[in-house]
């Protein structure tokens, strides 16, 4: 092993220290984001769950380089997020779809592939291996409203796998699809993890959700925002949809409702 | 079938009060040339006299369509008393200031939307052209540009650029705007060059604000063009149609090009509409 690659094993991907961030509004600073440090390593799927306003989005946004901390340092890959941006180390899945609806499906997974200047063939043959990794292979030529809610949010979960990042980073992507759905999409994701063995950050605000995706849950709360618990889940990589009726997945899932509950000042 | 129903019942409507209006209108000439006469009008012959008066002061609706099919289908496209001939004068005025118009309209909204000082500084200045009467400003534009050698057809599409600038600039400064914090988000993850948001993501989102707004500016870009063939005595176009009309109280001339502008603009307007939905259908962005 070269020093680079052990150098990669030791660091985390992520690693945030001490990390402070305050908006200023009219109605004076909001802290956003307090004292916070945490560690992300390779491979690791990481939830973010806490009520709104605990900064959890904010955190996330941070990490991609979308806001920028006042104080304390974070890390991706060892750059700035920013550097980390521009070397494509992430994609990012919003809360919607936001796909063009003046694009088809197969044109919209293309967009970020045209901006990074992959040439043709390879866009199209990119553009095909994640078609069928998010299971939409053969609706490459619809427009998106020829698409239900949740085949959108797989294509926009495709468009941030397309260019191939290490990191999937994924703002509540079915916060806003029914149960059913969401479950589907929730096993979808655990199968697509493992074949690509990609660190995920991802948040939310369903318990279940979070438990049954998670290796580690970090649970946050508001005002100021900040991380009250780390929990490392005991569960196995390997999770059917019913691993949720089981004792060990009850616990986990007591455990984050317990923290969420602790950090909550019902005011 | 009830549309076209209601259609017509409208338009019933308006030709019998135009009727009615031209005979009122034009009764008290009939009255004066009785008087003149020492004789007196029956009803009927007041009627007949009113609505076939050579200036009238309001031409009946039947003076004006023969006038229209006399001036259209019987005359020579190159004949100068042909409304075609005149027509495609104005016409090639009002496209060609609508070109430039809508041009320079969406440099300054990319400009508005990418340069903060222009941001600042344009609109004002875009608004404050709009509220000099055109007809103020038409002569002038006409007398510097022939003194610096411009004539012809570039000093009307001037004006009529002037007017048809305006909605454009206002459309697409809206249409650019258009897409939300998380698309913009979207193309930040990728670190797109301004130059990629603009083609990939602005410049599409604008597109139905795009045509609503040329929609708009071709029909001002002809007002342009007829108002510019006013001032400098012009003897060709519609415009000069309208004004040699009044020196001579052709009313029924007047009219007849109103309707010919009336129906240039419908065309125009109508155009456009099957542009944008050509387009939108093509953009996939109509269901």
């Amino acid at each position: 092993m070269t020093e680079a690659q052990l150098n990669d094993l030791a660091e985390p991907v992520i690693a945030a220290r001490n990390l402070d961030l305050t908006f200023h509004t009219n109605d004076g600073p909001v802290h956003a984001l307090k004292d916070v440090t945490l560690d992300i390593n390779k491979g690791e799927f990481v939830s973010f769950i806490g009520p709104s306003g605990c900064g959890k989005t904010t955190f996330l946004r941070a990490m991609a380089g979308l806001e920028s901390p006042t104080g304390g340092k974070i890390s991706v890959n060892c750059m700035t997020p920013d550097e980390a941006r521009q070397k494509r180390a992430y994609g990012y899945v919003f809360q919607a779809a936001g796909l063009y609806p003046w694009r088809t499906i197969a044109g919209n997974i293309k967009l970020p592939l045209e901006i990074m200047g992959f040439d043709k063939s390879e866009q199209e043959k990119r553009v095909r291996n994640v078609m069928e990794l998010v299971d939409l292979k053969g609706f490459g030529k619809k427009f998106p409203w020829q698409l239900s809610g949740g085949m959108q949010q797989r294509a926009s979960i495709a468009r941030a796998l397309a260019f191939d990042a290490d990191i999937l980073l994924m703002d509540e992507p079915f916060g806003a699809l029914d149960e059913i759905v969401r479950d589907h999409l929730n096993e979808q994701l655990l199968k697509l993890w493992a074949r690509t063995n990609k660190t995920i950050g991802f948040v939310t605000h369903s318990i279940p959700e979070a438990v049954y995706l998670s290796t580690k849950i970090v649970v946050m709360s508001p005002r100021p925002g900040r991380i009250t618990d780390v929990i490392e889940s005991t569960l196995p990589k390997v999770r059917p949809l019913d691993i949720r009726d089981t004792p060990e997945f009850l616990e986990i899932a007591h455990r984050v409702r317990d923290g969420l509950r602790a950090g909550h000042a019902y005011d | 079938m009830r549309k076209i129903l209601a259609v017509l019942c409208v338009l019933a409507v308006i030709v019998v009060g135009w009727y009615g209006a031209a005979i009122s209108l034009n009764a008290k000439w009939t009255h004066d040339q009785a008087k003149r006469a020492g004789t007196e009008v029956q009803f009927s012959e007041l009627v007949a006299d009113t609505l076939s008066q050579e200036r009238p002061v309001l031409p009946a609706p039947h003076q004006v369509a023969v006038e229209l099919w006399k001036t259209t289908i019987q005359k020579k496209v190159t004949s100068k008393r042909s409304l075609v001939f005149h027509g495609w004068i104005t016409l090639s005025a009002t496209l060609m200031g609508f070109l430039i118009g809508t041009t320079a309209g969406i440099l300054l909204a990319v400009g508005i939307v990418h340069n903060r000082a222009m941001d600042m500084s344009v609109m004002p200045w875009a608004i404050a052209s709009q509220t000099i009467p055109i007809l103020a400003i038409a002569p002038m534009i006409i007398v510097v540009l022939n003194s610096i050698g411009v004539q012809g057809l570039l000093p009307k599409a001037f004006i009529s650029a002037y007017l048809s600038f305006f909605p454009v600039v206002v459309g697409m400064v809206k249409g650019l705007r258009a897409p939300d914090m998380m698309q913009l988000d979207l193309m930040k993850t990728y670190s797109a060059r301004s130059w990629d948001v603009f083609w990939k993501l602005r410049l599409p989102s604008s597109m139905p604000y795009f045509f609503a707004s040329i929609k708009v500016a071709i029909a001002a870009a002809l007002v342009g063009a007829i108002v510019a063939e006013l001032p400098a005595g012009a003897i060709r176009g519609l415009g000069a149609r309208m004004l040699t009309g009044s020196y001579y109280g052709q009313t029924i001339q007047i009219w007849s090009a109103l309707f010919m502008a009336a129906f240039v603009a419908a065309c125009l307007v109508g155009l456009v509409g099957m542009m944008q939905r050509w387009t939108l259908r093509k953009m996939g962005m109509t269901q």
